[in-house]
């Protein structure tokens, strides 16, 4: 699913650059369910930007779904964005104004999906992370880990082909936080590919597959026994 | 082009960040509510103008004798000129071109003017059918004089409104007989006048009989013309240039003496006008122009400052496969939507202040101030012109922002 060899990844900083990536290979197949493990500063933010085509890589090769990534403009990013993948934030990075429901049906809306059509998928979905009854709600209204199932929600709406969460447990409480790794695992267990970044080793412990990243190089890629599928 | 869901996308936005689009379009009305009161009021003014100027035609030039005040050619100066009926031919022949209409004139004040029991003292003006678009008067009832009157030397008169008023009551005087110092005349026609009181208080009768009732031989006191419209202003100052030359000329008057013949010439006071309203117009157009600019920049501005501080909500939109051009078309829509809106609702405060003034300002020279249809046309065209580019160049930039950019954006 994710395919990654050689690959390279420095930020200019005034007249020199840091090399945050050095060389990464890492192979993630489908149905797998990912840890990204690291200090900050180990380079770990950049690689799920650059896997969630947030960003781009300097060198080496990027195959997402089997195709190459290289020379995307920002439309043909914008359309592997919305058919590939979604997106779980730290932050929740929902919009302000709109209800739960609006914020679960936008990535249909750039799909160009009708109105109702859109409402009723995205319904099915908050549905799906239990909250339903909080459909016209906004943010404001939703507590942290209400916040992360809408996110949730939005990622999966699309039925994308991977799950990025970043730091997705980093703003709750370990009680919410567990709810929403346990709702990670269901997704993951229905067969969606799920790719979480996180410093925490409780969190990494839920996952099959921890990958341990230091200094922009990976140190470890261990398969978990506990979780591992029957 | 017309996609519900962008629109619903639009209001929502809009409704949800009042604030901002009260803010953003209160620089817009501001900026054409001054707009259209500045270009209002300068039309208020040039309508005061040019009712100041109304009442003789534009085009029209007077020509009067007096006592010389230079010697010339061997005669003293104190010489009385005197108009003769040969003067009427002279000019005629020579320019008949540039003339349009034309007239002798006789003037006599304080003539006393009988009806039954009523009377009253009017100035007598015996002048031939011409002088009628001179003054530009106009016909309320009957008739003015004409070229048989003239040749028939008839007792027939045309009265001012006034005249009627002040003999007749509300009666009709069209038909009834009046005595002028003794003598009967018909009345044949009742006219009004834009120049105001004085001018409704004139008896015109036929110059013919009025020079043989009046004057010995044939004398006459002055000329009233116009011009062919069609001559510019210059031209037209060349042309009366000429004439008083030659009328100088011909009653042996020196070319520098001011006194013996003067030739009053309203295209002298049109020009004049004509370059005050030119500076006020441009003076309008000047600080109308300005404003619109000052709102431009304003839109301009609150529109970087929105795409600022929307920064994270676009990368968000971009993380969940918002495509730049959707960026920027949903930017520019709002932008527009809001400028065109605005701008509409400031046109008719604008509007409908100028209603309300109407004549209120008339003592501050400020008259039925009013903005034609295709400027508001035009302010619109400019406003939605100026969303457009107001919208488009943030817009442009905050579909450049690279998503990862704009979402760790604070």
């Amino acid at each position: 699913m994710i395919k990654i060899e050689k690959l390279h990844k420095s930020y200019p900083i005034g007249k020199d650059s840091l090399h945050v990536l050095k060389g990464l290979d890492l192979h993630i197949k489908e149905g797998e369910f990912v840890s990204i493990m690291g200090s900050s500063g180990s380079g770990k933010s950049t690689l799920l930007n650059i896997v969630g085509l947030l960003d781009e890589h300097d060198d080496g090769n990027y195959y997402l779904n089997g195709q190459i990534i290289e020379n995307l403009d920002e439309k043909k990013a914008a359309l592997l964005r919305n058919k590939f993948l979604g997106f779980v934030f730290q932050s929740f990075n929902l919009i302000t104004y709109k209800n739960a429901l609006e914020n679960v049906a936008l990535p249909l809306y750039y799909q160009g999906m009708g109105r109702k059509e859109r409402q009723n998928i995205a319904l099915q979905y908050l549905d799906k992370v239990g909250l339903k009854d909080r459909a016209d709600h906004l943010p404001s209204e939703l507590s942290g880990g209400e916040k992360q199932r809408v996110a949730i929600a939005r990622a999966l709406v699309t039925n994308p082909k991977v799950v990025l969460a970043d730091e997705p447990t980093g703003a709750l409480d370990s009680s919410t936080s567990d709810s929403v790794m346990d709702l990670l695992k269901e997704i993951n267990r229905e067969g969606m590919t799920v790719f979480v970044i996180t410093h925490e080793e409780d969190i990494a412990a839920e996952t099959d597959r921890i990958v341990r990243l230091k200094d922009g190089v990976i140190i470890s890629d261990v398969k978990t026994k506990a979780n591992s599928k029957a | 082009m017309f996609d519900l869901d962008r629109w619903i996308e639009l209001f929502q936005t809009l409704s949800k960040n009042k604030l901002r689009t009260v803010l953003s379009g209160f620089t817009i009305s501001f900026a054409i509510l001054l707009f259209t009161l500045l270009f209002g009021i300068g039309n208020g003014l040039k309508h005061t103008f040019e009712k100041q100027f109304a009442g003789d035609a534009q085009n029209s030039i007077y020509i009067n004798s007096g006592r010389t005040t230079k010697p010339y050619k061997g005669l003293q100066s104190g010489r009385q000129i005197q108009f003769r009926n040969d003067d009427t031919k002279f000019m005629n022949e020579k320019f008949e071109g540039d003339i349009q209409f034309f007239s002798p004139n006789i003037q006599r004040f304080n003539v006393q003017a009988i009806y039954k029991g009523e009377q009253n003292r009017y100035t007598v003006r015996g002048v031939y059918p011409d002088y009628q678009p001179l003054e530009e008067s106009v016909i309320e009832n009957g008739r003015f004089l004409s070229v048989l009157d003239i040749k028939n030397k008839a007792k027939v008169i045309a009265i001012g409104r006034l005249v009627e008023k002040d003999l007749f009551g509300e009666f009709n005087a069209v038909g009834k007989n009046i005595s002028l110092d003794g003598i009967s005349y018909k009345v044949i026609g009742v006219f009004s006048d834009p120049g105001g009181d004085n001018d409704e208080r004139y008896i015109y009768t036929p110059f013919t009989t009025a020079q043989g009732i009046y004057k010995p031989y044939d004398e006459l006191d002055y000329f009233g013309l116009t011009f062919n419209p069609n001559l510019s202003v210059d031209q037209a100052l060349s042309f009366s240039n000429l004439l008083t030359k030659m009328l100088k000329e011909k009653h042996n008057v020196d070319p520098r003496d001011q006194g013996a013949i003067r030739v009053r010439n309203y295209a002298e006071g049109t020009k004049n006008v004509q370059q005050f309203m030119g500076f006020l117009n441009g003076l309008i157009l000047l600080i109308g122009l300005g404003t619109l600019v000052a709102g431009i920049i304003g839109i301009s501005n609150i529109m970087v400052y929105i795409v600022k501080e929307r920064t994270k909500e676009l990368g968000i939109r971009k993380a969940l496969g918002a495509t730049p051009k959707s960026i920027i078309g949903m930017i520019m829509l709002e932008s527009i939507f809001v400028t065109a809106i605005a701008g509409y609702i400031g046109l008719l405060i604008g509007v409908f202040s100028l209603k309300a003034i109407g004549s209120n300002l008339e003592k501050y020279f400020i008259l039925n101030p009013s903005v034609e249809t295709y400027v508001i046309v035009g302010a619109t065209i400019i406003l939605v012109v100026a969303g457009t580019i107001a919208g488009y160049i943030p817009a442009k930039r905050a579909a450049k922002i690279k998503p990862i950019v704009a979402l760790n954006d604070e």
